[in-house]
């Protein structure tokens, strides 16, 4: 049995194709436009010919992710379910990690952290309010101000062993403290360190606020930021676990739901 | 947070309040008393809601109050409004970040505007001929000595008078004398100050009445409240939003008492008879503090999902009053054994009622409203908490994150979200709903088919 799961973020569409609910047959992402119906639909049929199979093969599918609700029951991927991105990441995380208790996804719109109990289940959630400053778009802003791509800004962030404080709250804010920094000369690697800190010190204290309990795994595509990791490590003062495909683990999560669903019938 | 299992597809009978014109041309009425008073030689006062609103009632039956904090909550629910009192405000100098209600009070004042019950804005902010106001909230004092200097900048004199009530809550045992005394010596020299300022006589029997209107208003308040506790709730939040105001009005007053009774009759037939307030009731949840009264329409949201909002420890205790029995249930508080007969008694009564306010616990101990919040849980049967994180009101968001990890070391759900009473910049509704959407899909609740 084939099932799917469709993760509709604010900047990417991912899909996992999920055999028996044990086997990853496929994994494929791509951007979101403005349709975010459109955009499904294109990375669902990639996922179809990227492992070589139609629809009707398909047996159940579950979207999750901002624009799970968009999607619902829609052709042609027509989602039979859709379920919150806390309950999907815990899914997927505990999973690939059955010792999680604590997921941190941070993705390109919103920061959450998961509180997960022994079944996997979700035991609480936090989400960050009404600013990017705690997500991804917040490093991409922060690339355009300093002029490097965005992948770049994790290996630059490495490089510096300089601690500099940025205290806005705010992205647009923060851009400014980014600008005030380049104007006083300040280097671009210490610049991308002090944006990063910023970051994981955001991302630390709303996850502090649902309680952080070993193991802690971290999931979305900002996982994948190598200089984001460190300080995020050193805030909340504990190891860190990044599966392997971190970006798809919310889709996974789905994908399992979806398993999960279809035995029940 | 454990999955709950939502099979209920039940639907309740449900239908509207048969007293909800009655309360809607009663708030009009007060506004317009207020407006109108000089008019017919009679006085105006301004004070907040939980000022000791029946001492100046001895001064006669002409004298109408308008209270701070409803006033602003009404300029709140018209934005348009609201965004220019808030301009008004900033352009005179002040912070955006000040208590939500006193900027929008301040705003009307500097605008020189008044905004009536139904949204209707005329010229020429009434001043009030003197202020009577107390202090528990940080934004309490500035509030009336910065209106004081607003009308006094218009050329108009307005003379002040506030009492401190800060003498902490009785949690475990009744306040000591020398505190209750204290309060009672303010009220005893604001008496002879409000003659001086009015130039008229006092009337202790008035006074009395006065006092025994309150205590029965706030004592009906809570038992109304208590009906809710039944199973479909006969109302809902939002409805109740549009009758504790009544309360925060005019609490010493006659017709206060005489809705509050009929909206008892009325509440207790609707349990009597299962009428719902959300016909689909599933889920049952309290909130916290002021709500966003620009954005009441979450709560119509919230009923997509089968979820009924019965109140908060807000609507049930910033007028109601209530007290914990030896078996530690949360009751209704006792009427005391006699109307008063003499300005002596009137005082003591009213001093010794109002320290038990349950809104006033938290400015001392955090704790003794998280067992507040987490009574109403049990006994309303309340499925999760939504803990407004409100930027607009300091004095009730104090210590509100405590009050948070006490309710989740309860085991109870509870879902916090920021955003602000009185200013609709700072409360990002999209979010908050999507959020929101979240939690309750996360507890097992699905959007319901209409």
């Amino acid at each position: 049995m084939i099932t799917a799961g469709v993760d509709v973020g604010a900047k990417y569409a991912k899909i996992v194709l999920l055999e028996n609910g044990k086997t990853v047959m496929t994994r494929v992402n791509s951007t979101v436009g403005f349709d975010l119906l459109k955009s499904a639909n294109t990375v669902f049929k990639k996922a179809l010919t990227k492992a070589n199979l139609e629809r009707d093969q398909i047996t159940q599918v579950v979207a999750t992710g901002m624009g799970r609700k968009t999607i619902h029951k829609k052709p042609p991927i027509n989602t039979q379910e859709i379920i919150p991105e806390v309950i999907a990441d815990a899914k997927g995380a505990y999973h690939l990690i059955p010792t999680v208790k604590t997921v941190i996804d941070v993705g390109a719109e919103e920061g959450r952290g998961v509180k997960v109990a022994e079944d996997g289940k979700v035991r609480d959630f936090v989400i960050n309010e009404r600013c990017a400053a705690g997500a991804g778009t917040f490093i991409e802003t922060m690339a355009r101000a300093l002029e490097v791509g965005v992948k770049d800004m994790g290996p630059l962030a490495l490089k510096s062993t300089n601690a500099i404080p940025m205290n806005a709250q705010c992205c647009v804010f923060a851009e400014s403290e980014v600008v005030g920094l380049i104007h006083s000369k300040v280097s671009k690697q210490d610049i991308a360190k002090a944006i990063h800190d910023a970051m994981a010190g955001r991302i630390a204290s709303m996850v502090l606020r649902v309680g952080v309990e070993k193991d802690v795994a971290l999931i979305g595509g900002v996982a994948r930021n190598p200089g984001f990791l460190p300080p995020l490590r050193k805030e909340l003062n504990t190891e860190i676990l990044v599966p392997e495909y971190p970006e798809y683990v919310g889709a996974l999560g789905a994908a399992l739901l979806a398993f999960e669903m279809e035995g029940k019938k | 947070m454990m999955l709950k299992k939502m099979t209920q597809t039940k639907e309740y009978p449900t239908e509207p309040l048969k007293i909800w014109n009655e309360g809607k041309q009663l708030r009009r009425r007060y506004y317009e008393d207020y407006l109108n008073a000089n008019e017919h030689g009679g006085l105006r006062w301004a004070g907040g809601a939980w000022s000791f609103s029946a001492i100046p009632a001895g001064l006669g039956d002409d004298v109408y109050c308008i209270t701070g904090e409803p006033h602003g909550a009404t300029i709140a629910f018209f934005k348009d409004f609201t965004a220019k009192c808030h301009e008004a405000v900033e352009a005179a100098g002040f912070p955006r970040t000040l208590c939500a209600y006193m900027r929008n009070y301040w705003g009307s004042i500097l605008l020189d505007k008044y905004i009536l019950a139904d949204g209707t804005v005329i010229d020429n902010h009434p001043t009030p001929d003197f202020i009577w106001q107390d202090h528990i909230c940080c934004s309490h004092g500035k509030w009336y000595q910065v209106a004081k200097w607003l009308e006094e900048k218009k050329g108009k004199r307005v003379p002040m008078y506030c009492v401190d009530v800060s003498v902490g809550y009785p949690m475990d045992k009744p306040l000591e004398d020398y505190k209750i005394n204290y309060i009672i010596n303010q009220l005893d020299d604001g008496i002879e100050w409000l003659k001086k300022v009015t130039g008229r006589e006092y009337n202790d029997v008035l006074l009395c009445e006065a006092v025994w209107n309150e205590v029965k208003a706030t004592k009906l308040w809570a038992e109304i409240c208590a009906l809710n506790q039944a199973v479909p709730a006969p109302l809902d939040e939002k409805t109740m939003y549009s009758l504790y105001v009544m309360g925060t009005l005019m609490k010493h007053r006659p017709e206060c008492v005489a809705f509050y009774e009929k909206l008892k009759a009325e509440v207790e037939d609707r349990v009597r008879r299962g009428i719902a307030a959300v016909g689909n009731e599933r889920f049952r949840v309290i909130t916290d503090t002021q709500p966003p009264w620009g954005f009441l329409k979450i709560f119509r949201e919230m009923e997509k999902y089968g979820v009924v909002s019965l109140g908060s420890l807000y609507t049930y205790g910033l007028i109601g009053m209530w007290k914990y029995r030896p078996d530690g249930s949360w009751i209704p508080k006792d009427l005391p054994p006699a109307k008063p007969k003499t300005r002596e008694e009137a005082l003591k009564l009213i001093v010794e009622w109002t320290v038990d306010r349950p809104e006033w616990a938290h400015f001392y101990l955090p704790e003794a409203k998280t067992k507040m919040i987490l009574s109403i849980v049990k006994q309303w049967k309340a499925d999760a908490v939504l803990l407004h994180y409100n930027r607009g009101c300091e004095g009730l968001s104090v210590h509100i994150a405590e009050n948070r990890l006490g309710i989740q070391k309860a085991g109870v759900p509870v879902f916090p979200f920021e955003g602000n009473m009185g200013d609709e910049r700072e409360f990002d509704f999209t979010g908050t709903l999507a959020r929101l959407t979240t939690f309750f899909e996360s507890m097992g609740l699905k959007k319901m088919k209409k």
